[in-house]
């Protein structure tokens, strides 16, 4: 069947791209945070276009069944394992580079201006 | 030849999530890197199934998903609390303030 061959090739290649577009992100980006985006982008939609690729190759057997659990489960747990990163860079006192220090301090329950905190204080 | 060229950008990627790891100035940096690498390996391991003709890989790519995710957790879980074990654990650092500059190894 031509249309499947050209419908997979379509998405394994943009699988392909966007995985080496994470790449250079995570190569060329400045800081910790901004290249969390980049490697949330190749867990997503990297793996997801690339299985669907897969998966339209398999047709409908158990082949296809092992791909869905495979995406279900790099689906669930990548942003699982992105937001521990982030949390634990940003409890261990590491800043977003692009954060002005005077009103940004950093605590695990998220990055807190100091503004909001006094006037939350003071109302 | 589309798995090949599939395969040739997971490499592709994975040198570069190699290259982070080793060049990245903090531990989180290369957490980052070690865990794009895991999900490579998992998308190399089902592409090269396919590339061979064998659908038994499949079974490999997902006890390596796992494998790699539970890794991650435990390297980020080390980092923090300097331990892996009880339940009583203190993190080593102050919240919100640096272990040391640079590298918290």
């Amino acid at each position: 069947m031509v249309i499947v061959d050209v419908l997979s090739w379509v998405f394994l290649l943009s699988g392909a791209f966007f995985m080496v577009l994470a790449g250079i992100g995570v190569l060329r980006l400045p800081d910790v945070f901004s290249r969390m985006h980049a490697a949330g982008l190749k867990d997503t939609l990297g793996a997801a276009l690339t299985l669907i690729g897969l998966m339209l190759q398999a047709g409908l057997s158990l082949v296809t069944a092992k791909l869905v659990l495979i995406w279900l489960f790099l689906w669930f747990t990548s942003p699982v394992a992105g937001h521990a990163v982030t949390r634990a860079a940003l409890a261990s006192g590491i800043r977003p580079i692009l954060a002005r220090r005077d009103e940004v301090r950093a605590t695990p329950r998220g990055v807190v201006r100091e503004e909001a905190v006094s006037e939350s204080s003071s109302a | 030849m589309m798995f090949a060229v599939s395969t040739v950008a997971i490499l592709a990627t994975m040198a570069m999530a190699i290259a982070r790891a080793l060049l990245g100035p903090t531990a989180f940096d290369r957490t980052l890197g070690v865990n794009m690498f895991g999900t490579a390996t998992v998308l190399l391991i089902a592409v090269l199934g396919f590339l061979t003709g064998r659908p038994e890989f499949l079974d490999l790519a997902l006890v390596y998903a796992l494998l790699s995710f539970v890794g991650t957790i435990a390297i980020l879980k080390y980092v923090r609390y300097g331990d892996l074990g009880t339940a009583e654990m203190e993190p080593i650092a102050e919240e919100g303030e640096a272990v040391q500059e640079g590298d918290p190894w």
